[in-house]
């Protein structure tokens, strides 16, 4: 109660409740969700370099006809962590990223509802992607590919440690997924700012909650398929055999059912930060909101009925390939609604072509190339010749670099001036866009041709005389321009952390929430929490939206604690004060628990297990230990 | 607008069905729900896959599947009744009603283990007894968890933690109980129940 007595400023006030002890205790116990936005952001780039550098080694194997530099076994290995690294743990994660740090800016919020399991979150995504890689140093790499179809998978075709890294790794990530979705789930529920109804939230915001729905639903898929996949190598069950009453193709139903959802978790949040950024260089708020906002929802839902074209070679029967044939195509409308948006916004707006409305740009042309290469693999007659060629690789990497590093990369430029304070440099910006951008069609639209003269995918080398050669050179040139976009970028995010000029609070003239807290925002993110009027609480004077205005200047303090507001969760009107947990070790602890669990069950050391699940059980009363305290009670 | 006014007015962390705690522990729910559901659907899916009887030595008995049902649902009523009590302050009903689901669901799990005991099949016979057990066996594993959470929070209830106020660990123990014994019905009418159907 000092605080009232002493004249102390409401920002240094606030500032000494809400920011994050010093030290490695600080470093461990650390709640602050722009702190692991941030730390979610840097993880995952790393494992998209790692991606990549598997990558720069593939294509240097397929340049030629019968290359040397890798062993078929050692292709195995590389190919399958290409894929596991870039579609688990940079393309969600990444976004996770993005939603961690700006989720609570964009309502208007102090942080995420459940800050403590944010802190989970972060740990289990770090601590299984480590998992994963020590496979590296055991010797012991997955290479049954990221899809993993079994029998192939089987103990029997696949002996070692390799598939076991690959069931635990992902059960584990799983761990980190589901916390972040409920996190995020909650957070919408509760913590959005006074008058934050839900027609006003960013559409970037209805993505990750699209996508945080899809994941409570869809994870299990694959912690199912996992689990099976463990029991039937190290207990010998038949899950998958069919000589004793499996299926192999349990399996990819599983997985499936996982893995089609999973494509719309990696894309609607990076559609919505299009969505989003596209009428800040526009100058005009986007149009269609509803019908766009719509569209990320039903995407969502129609994406669990779809799973089965993933199928259709495997002699599921016609019926069902029909249904799920014409499930598919109907994805093309919610699809075509949002590019039609953007279109129009950027139609009836002025587009300024600074560095994130050109990738902003590049995404909708690459959207709807990969958007055209799915409705000829949705068309089952069609797929059928094309399904394990080239033309999906090509597919899937216009879906997965297009949809998702595209937008990640213009999410970067127009973000990280709020993150670090520093604009990026234009110059080096629009060299990196044109070296992805020219790069990525160089290197993957030949795919397509590849594929339709038949050039079957997964393989690690070809014969000479098929005709493919040059091609493949063409591709591997065009891959390696790709890389080097990326290596600008990362230049330009050092250079720029030093050199680059002062962001100020907006640099881009945007209008949301975030973008009325300084660069970078304080650790209580708003003095004083906004009450939102509009969907643009910043263009409000200009463009005359609504009746009312938002209050950013002078509204409430709450400076009592760590707190922010709880509001209802349709109109968000505010019915609670949310007193927000401290500092606390105890998500890492959980963490690291799991980490330990994970090695027990990896090598099948019992008494390792056994501490990783003492740990776990003490970790979580730890944590939910109620203080018997009545005023002081923390819970979640 | 209530923010005009003193917004410390408004109650801090009030234990309620809104709380974010509370939203977490249902939507885990949800997502747990949903692992059933994917293995529930391996188990039909390979069912309906299969030539011949499935299960492969017939439906399995209930003598002893039957009773334990019965056990788990009344420890539901039990912790609803713990429950309901600490809302109106009532640390007897509290204390009482969770000591009794504790031992209720002790008495299930010895059961199963019994009945396990009684399979002529093992987890590696066929694709089948390693659904039953794995399901069973998950299932399983969720009480385990449900009775820990309850051997926890009775812990702080007889230390006298938990007022009609402030009970939200109680409050999520209990749900997580409830759907602990309400999947364990989707389960036992699918293991247990359908292949008299068949």
């Amino acid at each position: 109660m000092a605080s009232t007595t002493a004249p102390v400023p409401l920002p240094e006030r606030l500032t000494r409740i809400w920011e994050t002890a010093p030290g490695l205790y600080g470093v461990l116990a650390t709640v602050d969700h722009k702190v692991i936005g941030k730390r979610y952001l840097v993880t995952s780039m790393i494992f998209l370099l790692l991606g990549g550098a598997e990558a720069a080694v593939m294509r240097a194997q397929l340049a030629h006809a019968n290359e040397q530099l890798l062993s078929p076994e050692a292709y195995n290995q590389i190919f399958s962590m290409h894929g596991i690294t870039m579609i688990f743990w940079y393309a969600a994660p990444v976004l996770s990223g993005f939603s961690n740090y700006l989720w609570p800016l964009m309502l208007g919020a102090r942080d995420m509802a459940c800050p403590r399991a944010n802190a989970l979150s972060y740990w289990t995504f770090l601590m299984s992607g480590v998992f994963l890689y020590t496979s590296v140093l055991v010797g012991a790499v997955p290479d049954r590919g990221w899809f993993a179809y079994a029998p192939l998978t089987e103990a029997a075709y696949s002996p070692g440690l390799n598939m076991d890294f690959y069931a635990i790794g992902l059960t584990f990530l799983s761990v980190s997924t589901t916390v972040g979705a409920v996190n995020f789930i909650v957070t919408l529920f509760k913590t959005r700012a006074p008058g934050l109804s839900v027609n006003r939230l960013p559409i970037f915001v209805w993505g990750t909650l699209t996508t945080s729905f899809a994941i409570l639903f869809a994870a299990p898929a694959l912690t199912a398929a996992c689990v099976l996949l463990y029991f039937d190598r190290r207990f010998g069950t038949h899950f998958y055999d069919p000589a004793l009453g499996g299926s192999s193709l349990l399996w990819q139903h599983l997985f499936w059912s996982f893995g089609h959802p999973w494509v719309y978790i990696v894309v609607l949040p990076a559609m919505g930060i299009v969505s989003d950024l596209i009428p800040t260089f526009c100058r005009r708020p986007l149009v269609g909101y509803t019908l766009v906002a719509l569209a990320t929802v039903s995407t969502g839902i129609l994406g669990f009925g779809v799973w089965v074209h993933h199928m259709f070679a495997t002699g599921i029967n016609a019926t069902a390939s029909s249904f799920f044939s014409a499930a598919s195509m109907v994805i093309t409308i919610p699809s075509a609604i949002a590019v039609f948006s953007w279109l129009a916004t950027m139609w009836h707006g002025r587009p300024v072509f600074k560095t994130p409305m050109l990738f902003a740009a590049g995404f909708i042309v690459l959207f709807v190339i990969g958007g055209v290469s799915g409705v000829a693999t949705a068309a089952n007659a069609y797929d059928l010749q094309l399904t394990d060629t080239y033309f999906i690789v090509a597919h899937l990497h216009y879906v997965l670099i297009g949809i998702n590093v595209f937008a990640v990369m213009a999410g970067f430029y127009y973000w990280l001036p709020k993150i670090t304070g520093r604009m990026l440099d234009e110059r080096m910006g629009k060299l990196n866009f044109w070296l992805m951008f020219l790069g990525f069609g160089v290197g993957f639209f030949p795919m397509h041709t590849l594929g339709l003269l038949g050039m079957p995918r997964r393989i690690y080398t070809y014969a000479d005389g098929l005709g493919w050669g040059w091609q493949n050179m063409w591709i591997t040139i065009g891959a390696y321009v790709f890389a080097l976009g990326v290596v600008v970028f990362i230049v330009n995010f050092f250079w720029s952390l030093v050199n680059g000029a002062e962001a100020g609070s907006n640099p881009w003239d945007a209008p949301t929430l975030e973008w009325a807290t300084p660069s970078p925002p304080p650790p209580y993110n708003f003095a004083r929490i906004p009450i939102v009027a509009s969907r643009h609480p910043l263009w409000e004077d200009r463009i005359n939206e609504g009746t009312g205005r938002s209050v950013l200047e002078t509204g409430p303090m709450l400076d009592k604690g760590r707190d922010t507001f709880g509001t209802t969760p349709l109109d968000a009107e505010p019915d609670e004060i949310l007193r927000m947990p401290e500092d606390t070790a105890w998500p890492f602890f959980l963490a690291l628990s799991v980490l330990v669990l994970a090695y027990g069950l990896l090598f099948g050391v019992i008494w390792l297990a056994a501490i990783g699940v003492v740990g776990l059980f003490i970790s979580i009363i730890g944590w939910f230990m109620p203080s018997h305290e009545p005023t002081l009670t923390l819970e979640t | 607008m209530a923010t005009s006014a003193n917004p410390y007015d408004l109650p801090i962390n009030p234990a309620r069905e809104s709380n974010p705690g509370w939203w977490a522990m249902v939507l885990i729910i949800v997502t747990e729900g949903m692992l059933f559901a994917y293995l529930l659907f391996s188990y039909f899916y390979l069912g309906s896959m299969t030539i011949g009887p499935f299960p492969s030595d017939g439906p399995p008995k209930l003598e002893l599947a039957l009773p334990n049902t019965i056990i788990l649902l009344v420890s539901s009523g039990t912790m609803y009744w713990a429950e309901r009590g600490i809302r109106a302050g009532n640390q007897t009903r509290l204390r009482l009603g969770m000591l009794i689901t504790l031992v209720l669901g002790i008495v299930f799990l010895t059961i199963q283990g019994i009945e396990y005991s009684h399979k002529t099949f093992t987890l590696q016979t066929n694709a089948y007894s390693g659904l039953f057990f794995t399901i069973t066996g998950f299932h399983g594993a969720h009480v385990f968890v449900g009775l820990l959470l309850n051997i926890a929070v009775q812990t702080w209830a007889w230390r006298g933690w938990f007022t009609a106020e402030r009970h939200l660990a109680v409050t999520n123990a209990a749900l997580y109980w409830h759907f602990v014994d309400g999947v364990w019905l989707v389960v036992f009418f699918s293991l247990y129940i359908t292949p008299y159907f068949r």
